[in-house]
């Protein structure tokens, strides 16, 4: 089944397929899901550009550790001032893999409706998947970089700001993206729950998957563990997916995998049992 | 029962399903009412009315009401001079 997708997107070139990952809320997730997702993609062998849509506080170059390469962006783009090709920055460690940096001095209003189509219908000649990484918020960033979306990452936290701002989100996806003005079928929606505590869910002190499901009901693409690796890829400007060893990494590339339409156990939702010794001594978190 | 039960059982209960409560209840309730465009509505029709009948905002009542599955917007348009037939009513009926 897979082996045919490849296949088909080997040959006869179609269209990339852009995914816009948001949530409402900030702080929950969004530009390290961007992060690890397009690195993921890319890993698999698809041609993947990640746009960076938080015009003024640009923050996804940091995190792919791409800051000191930044010489054009996405608005020096949209005002012809560069080329896509010299704005587009090649990443160091993933093959097939490219950023395009926000503009950091700018405001968000230079991201003009015609503009980012334009940038957006160039970019899918070549690429396969476009990453659209979206600013908080539902303003006009946050409007742009969904409006051309076929999929949507909902990330959300397991907690009740974030799963209402998600749900936000879902009414804005429905009406607001050009799917919906277009009456074209409407984008796909995924589920990205983040910070997840399995201990603090057996105790009852934290939405479980199945509450959060129950209430913003779309499907389950993946659960990101709490976990510490996620802070150390951060401080090192390394997406977290390149983290082989790391719950949080290996939960990444499994979303990525059910993305692709395989079908993989979901991990990281049970409370690990701990040993005698690591109840004795306290468990390190990996 | 003491105080110290009470927080006792607080805890054993946990306040995962409180939250799972109090989410559930306000997102019902902001699905349902997801009214932004009704004073755009408004300003527009008074626009429309306003090129065939001399009318200003007050002449004007649209409201959102809903039931069940069904939502019916009730649009109250007064005439200068004359009423016409007490009112008049436009339903629409979207599935929610």
């Amino acid at each position: 089944m897979l082996f045919v997708f490849i296949f088909i997107k080997g040959k006869g070139k179609t269209l990339a397929e852009i995914i816009v990952v948001t949530s409402g809320k900030g702080g929950v997730g969004k530009t390290t899901t961007s992060a690890a997702f397009s690195s993921g993609l890319a890993m698999r062998g698809f041609k993947t550009a990640v746009i960076d849509f938080d015009v003024g506080l640009r923050n996804l170059d940091l995190i792919m550790g791409a800051e000191r390469r930044v010489v054009y962006d996405f608005i020096n783009v949209i005002n012809k001032e560069a080329s896509l090709t010299q704005a587009l920055i090649k990443d160091k460690r993933v093959d097939n893999l490219f950023i395009l940096p926000a503009s950091q001095t700018r405001d968000k209003d230079a991201l003009t409706e015609e503009g980012v189509a334009q940038v957006i219908e160039e970019l899918q000649k070549t690429f396969d998947y476009i990453v659209c990484d979206s600013p908080a918020g539902i303003e006009h960033g946050a409007l742009m970089a969904l409006y051309f979306a076929d999929h949507a990452l909902v990330v959300t936290n397991p907690e009740v700001s974030s799963v209402r701002d998600s749900d936000r989100i879902l009414g804005i996806l429905a009406s607001k993206s050009r799917r919906a003005e277009q009456g074209l079928p409407p984008i796909k929606e995924h589920m990205i729950l983040t910070r997840y505590s399995p201990e603090r869910v057996t105790r009852g002190e934290m939405l479980s998957v199945t509450d959060v499901q129950e209430i913003l009901a779309i499907p389950l693409l993946g659960v990101i563990p709490e976990s510490k690796a996620v802070l150390r890829a951060s401080n090192a400007g390394v997406p977290v997916i390149l983290d082989k060893e790391s719950d949080a990494g290996s939960a990444y590339r499994d979303a990525v995998s059910r993305f692709l339409g395989e079908s993989v156990p979901h991990r990281f939702i049970q409370e690990e049992k701990k040993g005698f010794f690591q109840r004795l001594f306290g468990g390190v978190e990996a | 029962m003491s105080i110290f039960d009470y927080f006792r059982f607080v805890r054993q209960k946990g306040s995962a399903s409180l939250a799972k409560e109090r989410l559930q209840i306000i997102v019902a309730h902001e699905r349902g009412k997801n009214t932004d465009y009704l004073p755009l509505l408004q300003k527009e029709l008074i626009a429309v009315i306003g090129k065939y009948v001399a009318i200003d905002a007050s002449q004007i009542k649209v409201e959102l009401e809903h039931s069940g599955d069904c939502s019916i917007l009730e649009l109250n348009i007064t005439l200068p001079g004359q009423t016409i037939s007490a009112s008049q009513k436009a339903d629409v009926a979207t599935a929610d």
